[in-house]
């Protein structure tokens, strides 16, 4: 099944019985598009077990995730592989608030429904650039106590960025027990530099380039608390404040100019 | 004793100066006549040393006597029958210090004379046979009559129909983890004696190291393909995107699915790293991600293939095995100008095989001996510029017997490269074994019974690099084919 959820991004139902059967929250996939194409890690946005099936949401950003989104209902991507990583350790009270900017906010989904549903107090702050690029608020809101929604040009909830919002509820409302933060690095970088300040726990979901997603390759390491780890194996959730965010960040720009490559071609 | 030419026949090869920018295979194979010369040299000694040489025991004596009179076919059963790989093998093999180590020929009695090129003609052998489109006599049905039945001879299996192989098997379900040489030896080896096999592969093709790690100049990929279509052809199921440990358990395997036994060969794929300053600059490679871009992602026909490979005009590779042999040839190939290979021991004690570094030098790579990778120097933006490099000399001999390199009184020097490609090793993945359900060594390797390769839970046998440490394809599959035959 194919949804699309703002004009770059579409949520795809696929149908993968064994990876539905053993996924948990937080965990990814490795897929294949086509023949010639990369392997490229996914974050699960959902998996059902009973209907054999598991959803990933799909932002266009480079060449792989356009030939993605360019899948129609029905078509089948050439390989899905998982799940991989470790899930995300649940914990079973206080209260978790999870950040999601842009299509980081559809993982958070799986993730602060288990919470829920284990016992935890949930809230969720998403975040994008306007309106039109917000998804899954009304699932979210399912699940949490309260969700904030926040838009960089004001035009619709929060005008401003999750940081803003946080700083906000933190101050406002009192602190939270954990953060739990999916989305683009800067935006990770952010929030957890803000909540050392607030002294609250904070996971953030790496993504960095990986090839295989077994731990074969280490093009996915990345350095906590001066410690070389794998994200792919050991991750992709890392204690926020351990991160070393400037390595991974000039890491991930690896190949910048090869996607302008196949972009001209 | 008739007198034999002294040296081995040389391998037809691609010249230095046309391979460099080519994938295309540097070894081009003996003719009909060179294979037959050369199978004429061997002695057919009445103890044939050679074989014992062989990890999975390949009847070296009979089918080079077989190729010396022009008799291919039955040759390549008698190859086949103990091996699964021969056309693999044949190229990947260390023969120097196995089979050919052995031969009476190249023994210490006789200094001048070279041993019989037993590789060669291996390879010569199974690329007729797919030259030809002959594919090997069936085995069916031996599980019948008991695991400890001793194995047919072959003769009797040169006459059965083709049509049997494609019978369906019947015996128990036996689960392979991992489509590498030794899970590829071990389904061979159990599909002949008429298991049920499933091997099950967590990347997107079959073939493991042999797929990612060993690059298409050394082993073309459609050999490769050739020989796993050969093993799907005798009834082994090859299923790939499923990751036994994670996609599926072993509890799943044996219990669910009922799977009667499991064998791991799961290989050594956690590269290491130097751990030293600077490593996780950009441009700085495991060897694993190095080959696996170009090998299995095809990175050398990017943007044809979508996945790229960032090299730079000068690469240094560390370390002085068979893969750092691999990832050099294949950066020259990907386009650098100027490939070093930077060892902290001295040439006597490098692991790649002969041929191996032969080519490498006459293709034009720098090695630098007895120099230690200190630091990786980088950019202000966090790329490589240079990698320093401890000038060592050799010390008392360690563990490994080898002379432990020690500093020297020397001033560390920079090496200017803008990519640093580490191949100094790989160990056991520990994905099916985090959480302790098989037992394993300090260093992730499978504990095993030495007898049966059988690991700490009953049913489940293990085999290869998994649980040796990193080591050559065809102790892998010589593991493979114990577990198999067991």
């Amino acid at each position: 099944m194919k949804e699309s959820l703002t004009p770059v991004t579409n949520r795809f139902v696929i149908e993968a019985p064994w990876v539905a059967r053993a996924a948990r929250p937080g965990q990814f996939v490795i897929v294949r598009v086509h023949e010639k194409g990369e392997r490229i890690p996914v974050t699960l946005a959902d998996f059902d077990p009973d209907q054999g099936t598991i959803t990933v949401v799909v932002q266009e950003v480079g060449r792989t995730s356009r030939l993605f989104g360019a899948l129609a209902e029905g078509e089948t991507v050439m390989d899905v592989a998982g799940p991989l990583g470790e899930p995300y350790v649940l914990r079973r009270q206080g209260t978790v608030m999870g950040i999601g900017g842009g299509f980081g906010a559809a993982a958070l989904l799986p993730l602060l429904r288990a919470l829920n549903q284990q016992g935890a107090k949930t809230e969720a702050i998403i975040g994008a650039r306007t309106k039109e690029l917000l998804i899954v608020e009304k699932e979210l809101q399912h699940w949490c106590r309260q969700v904030w929604p926040c838009t960089d040009d004001g035009s619709y909830g929060f005008h401003g960025l999750v940081t803003d919002q946080l700083k906000k509820r933190l101050e406002e409302t009192g602190p939270v027990d954990e953060v739990v933060v999916i989305g683009p690095m800067p935006m990770m970088r952010a929030v957890a530099s803000l909540t050392e300040g607030f002294k609250v726990p904070t996971q953030v979901s790496l993504d960095p380039i990986m090839v295989d997603g077994t731990g074969m390759c280490g093009g996915c390491r990345v350095t906590v608390n001066n410690e070389v780890k794998f994200a792919c194996v050991d991750g992709p959730f890392f204690d926020g404040h351990a991160v070393d965010f400037a390595e991974c960040t000039r890491r991930n720009k690896t190949y910048i100019e090869e996607e302008s490559v196949v972009h001209a071609g | 004793m008739p007198v034999k030419p002294a040296t081995k026949t040389a391998m037809p090869h691609r010249a230095p100066a046309e391979r460099t920018r080519t994938f295309e295979e540097v070894n081009l194979g003996y003719t009909p006549a060179r294979a037959a010369f050369e199978a004429s040299r061997c002695l057919q000694c009445q103890d044939p040393r050679c074989e014992s040489g062989c990890p999975v025991r390949v009847p070296i004596k009979a089918f080079v006597g077989c190729v010396a009179e022009g008799r291919l076919a039955e040759a390549f059963n008698l190859i086949r029958e103990a091996n699964s790989l021969p056309a693999v093998c044949g190229r990947v093999c260390p023969q120097e210090s196995q089979c050919e180590k052995e031969c009476t020929l190249g023994g210490p009695s006789g200094l001048k004379y070279s041993p019989v090129g037993i590789g060669h003609l291996e390879r010569f052998v199974a690329d007729w046979a797919r030259d030809h489109r002959f594919s090997p006599s069936p085995l069916v049905g031996e599980v019948g009559r008991g695991p400890h039945t001793n194995e047919s001879p072959v003769d009797s299996r040169l006459h059965v129909a083709d049509q049997a192989r494609v019978r369906g098997l019947k015996g128990p379900k036996v689960a392979i983890v991992g489509s590498g040489p030794s899970g590829l030896t071990a389904a061979g080896r159990l599909a002949q004696r008429g298991y049920r096999v499933t091997v099950f592969e967590a990347l997107h093709e079959p073939g493991g190291v042999l797929r990612y790690g060993i690059p298409e100049f050394r082993l073309p990929k459609s050999v490769l393909d050739d020989e796993i279509a050969e093993l799907k052809a005798s009834g082994v199921e090859i299923v790939c995107n499923i990751i036994i440990g994670k996609t599926l358990s072993l509890d799943q395997l044996m219990k669910e699915m009922k799977f009667k036994a499991v064998f791991i060969g799961t290989g050594a794929g956690l590269p290491r790293f130097l751990g030293v300053p600077g490593e996780n600059l950009n441009g700085v490679y495991s060897a694993n991600e190095f080959l696996t871009r170009i090998n299995l992602m095809k990175a050398f026909r990017f943007p044809e293939y979508d996945t790229p490979l960032k090299i730079g005009k000068r690469v240094a590779v560390v370390g002085a095995g068979n893969t750092a042999m691999d990832a050099v040839r294949s950066a020259l190939r990907m386009g650098a100008e100027e490939v070093h290979v930077v060892y902290r021991r001295s040439e006597k004690e490098m692991t790649a095989r002969e041929e191996e570094f032969i080519h490498a030098k006459e293709e034009g790579v720098v090695f630098h001996w007895l120099s230690n990778p200190v630091r990786v120097v980088g950019s202000e933006a966090g790329w490589v510029t240079g990698l320093e490099c401890q000038p060592m000399q050799l010390g008392e001999p360690d563990a490994s017997g080898r002379a432990r390199p020690v500093p020297d009184d020397l001033p560390t020097e920079t090496l200017p490269v803008d990519t640093v490609v580490v191949a100094v090793g790989t160990s056991p993945n520990r994905l099916l074994t985090r959480g302790g359900a098989l037992e394993t060594t300090s260093w992730g390797g499978l504990v095993v019974r030495e007898d049966t390769a059988e690991t700490s839970r009953p049913g489940v046998y293990a085999g290869g690099d998994a649980v040796t440490g990193a080591a050559t394809v065809i102790l892998a599959a010589g593991a493979g084919r114990r577990a198999g035959s067991g």
